[in-house]
């Protein structure tokens, strides 16, 4: 290897050093006290206060919010990203912004307007009221605070993977009389099954770690309107830090697994790209 | 209408009419209410709102602290990103993978962990306390909140740009005389900072806004260690909803232009590097 692309052996491992302490400080040490205090009174004790009815309770309400935001993220995601990655059309960089505007403003402010909208102060308060129904304070507030923050994030994983893909396949299959379905589904989503994949379990991890918005429109109420990161909260001010680190415990095993399913689907995409790569070769 | 190129593909006008629909329904309906609350707002109580003491205090604070750490993560980011593009070292494989950590991990979990690790009583706040500097609880403990969720943000923007660098331009550079550090300032620098300006407005968009990695180490003394997403909270709590609307109207206006700001520079990046 010529040596004009790289630095001393002295210089190199000073920076590998730098880099490990910032990432040790940063993120081993924040990921190893989840788990050391989670267990620090035994795994007997561990499992009791995951067994706690509010804990349950809020891991069933996560549950159930992650089951309805997902799945319309994921159509969603599909949709915008077949008419924005296949078509060209006026307003499509408009639309990606747009797109976009949930991750870029802050999670109290994706709460509050869901207040202004359905709160008793809000534009619908009078007739939700009249109407018996409520929204803010219950369930149906933070699956819709949930579906308005994980919003991009399916649609985001898809766009730059279905517009590598090109359309020439596509093209093909409708020439020879295929039904749009049809090669959705046979063509286009063998294609994008692994971004596909990456965009729905990281949709979940941000619908099932959301604390925020959920926060504003969740009234905190015990058992009832509490998701898992709100019942960390709630546990944690207590004082009761092992349970509230068990119960985080859990959403750290699933941003793990996160980053192993994106490891895997990256490892996928490279082996895929190089296999293309080859073939243009020969 | 719309196309500005025919295409034998079918499902344009239903995919397109879906996502405009969906997107009205979940985003663009809702944060109008934001607009059209601070319509029935006087422009003197918006003012006063803004203005006030704490609101400023408030400002200060999470801008200031997303700032500071955004520039910060701008050295560690790109000396991590430096690292990873182009160094060899035993478990690379995993530390490249928990960069996005601070993204995957909820923030609340993020919060607790690290008020644990940083509180005087602590493991690294101990230390810290020894030599007199006090972490959590404080506005420093912000900035180490800000800086662990900024980071992912800065690596991944600009680690790709730094594998993309032909070796034969440095190669070409050191061939002609050109040092490391001439080669770094000259070659290296001027390619890798669109992305730069990219990863710091997009980390910084991500945490002036930022609340539950926060509101635990923070403290949350009104006027000192008060972020403004909490300031919003407290109104909404006291249904004091002018006020919450003013607040949350000024951060909304910076987010917008922080997202023109990084949609400008990811232009910038792409016409630089289609230049090259």
């Amino acid at each position: 290897m010529s040596n004009s692309r790289t630095e001393s052996p002295l210089v190199r491992w000073l920076l590998i050093g730098i880099a490990l302490f910032y990432l040790g400080l940063f993120i081993f040490m924040p990921l190893f006290i989840v788990f050391s205090t989670a267990l620090e009174k035994g795994i007997a004790f561990y499992f009791q206060s995951l067994g706690d009815p509010d804990t349950i309770a809020a891991i069933k309400l996560t549950l159930i919010t992650a089951l309805i935001a997902v799945p319309l993220n994921l159509i969603f995601g599909i949709a915008a990203s077949w008419a924005i990655a296949k078509f060209d059309f006026h307003g499509k960089n408009l639309l990606l912004t747009l797109i976009d505007v949930p991750l870029s403003i802050s999670p109290v402010i994706s709460g509050f307007i869901f207040v202004l909208l359905f709160g008793l102060q809000g534009v619908f308060g009078h007739w939700l009221r009249a109407h018996d129904i409520r929204i803010i304070f219950a369930p149906t507030a933070i699956i819709i605070a949930t579906i308005f923050v994980t919003f991009p994030m399916v649609a985001r994983e898809l766009i730059p993977v279905m517009k590598a893909q090109g359309s020439d396949e596509e093209e093909a299959a409708i020439t020879l009389g295929a039904s749009g379905w049809k090669t959705f589904w046979y063509v286009t989503l063998p294609n994008i099954k692994w971004g596909l994949l990456y965009g729905v379990i990281l949709c979940n991890a941000r619908a099932m770690g959301e604390f925020g918005a959920v926060s504003v429109v969740s009234g905190h109420i015990r058992g009832f309107t509490n998701t898992l990161p709100l019942q960390i909260e709630i546990l944690y001010n207590d004082y009761d830090f092992t349970a509230a680190f068990a119960a985080a415990s859990l959403l750290a095993f699933l941003a793990l697994f996160t980053l192993v399913i994106k490891s895997l689907v990256e490892f996928r995409y490279q082996a895929e790209l190089e296999a293309v790569h080859k073939n243009k070769a020969h | 209408m719309l196309l500005k190129q025919k295409s034998n593909l079918p499902g344009f006008h239903l995919a397109l009419g879906y996502t405009v629909l969906y997107l009205s329904l979940i985003v663009l309906i809702p944060l109008s209410m934001l607009f059209i609350k601070t319509s029935t707002i006087s422009f003197s109580d918006f003012w006063n709102v803004v203005t006030a003491p704490r609101t400023l205090a408030a400002y200060r604070l999470s801008f200031g602290a997303a700032f500071i750490a955004s520039v910060i993560n701008i050295f560690f980011g790109f000396l991590i990103a430096w690292v990873l593009a182009r160094y060899r070292f035993p478990g690379k494989k995993i530390v490249d993978a928990l960069i996005d950590f601070p993204f995957a991990l909820p923030t609340a979990v993020a919060g607790i962990a690290l008020t644990t690790l940083y509180a005087p009583n602590g493991i690294i706040g101990h230390a810290l306390s020894q030599i007199g500097i006090k972490a959590a609880y404080n506005s420093l403990g912000v900035v180490l909140a800000l800086m662990f969720i900024g980071l992912p943000f800065i690596v991944r923007t600009v680690e790709p740009v730094l594998q993309e660098i032909d070796p034969e331009i440095e190669e070409a550079a050191s061939s002609l005389g050109a040092g490391r550090f001439e080669i770094f300032r000259r070659v290296i620098f001027p390619t890798v900072l669109p992305s730069l300006v990219t990863g710091f407005s997009l980390a910084f968009a991500r945490t002036i806004g930022e609340y539950g990695s926060v509101v635990f180490i923070a403290g949350n003394m009104p006027g000192k260690t008060e972020i403004a997403p909490l300031l919003i909270i407290t109104k909404l709590e006291e249904f004091d909803y002018t006020g919450a609307t003013s607040i949350a109207l000024v951060m909304l206006i910076v987010s917008f232009i922080l997202l023109a700001l990084t949609n400008w520079a990811q232009w910038w990046a792409s016409k630089k590097v289609g230049l090259s």
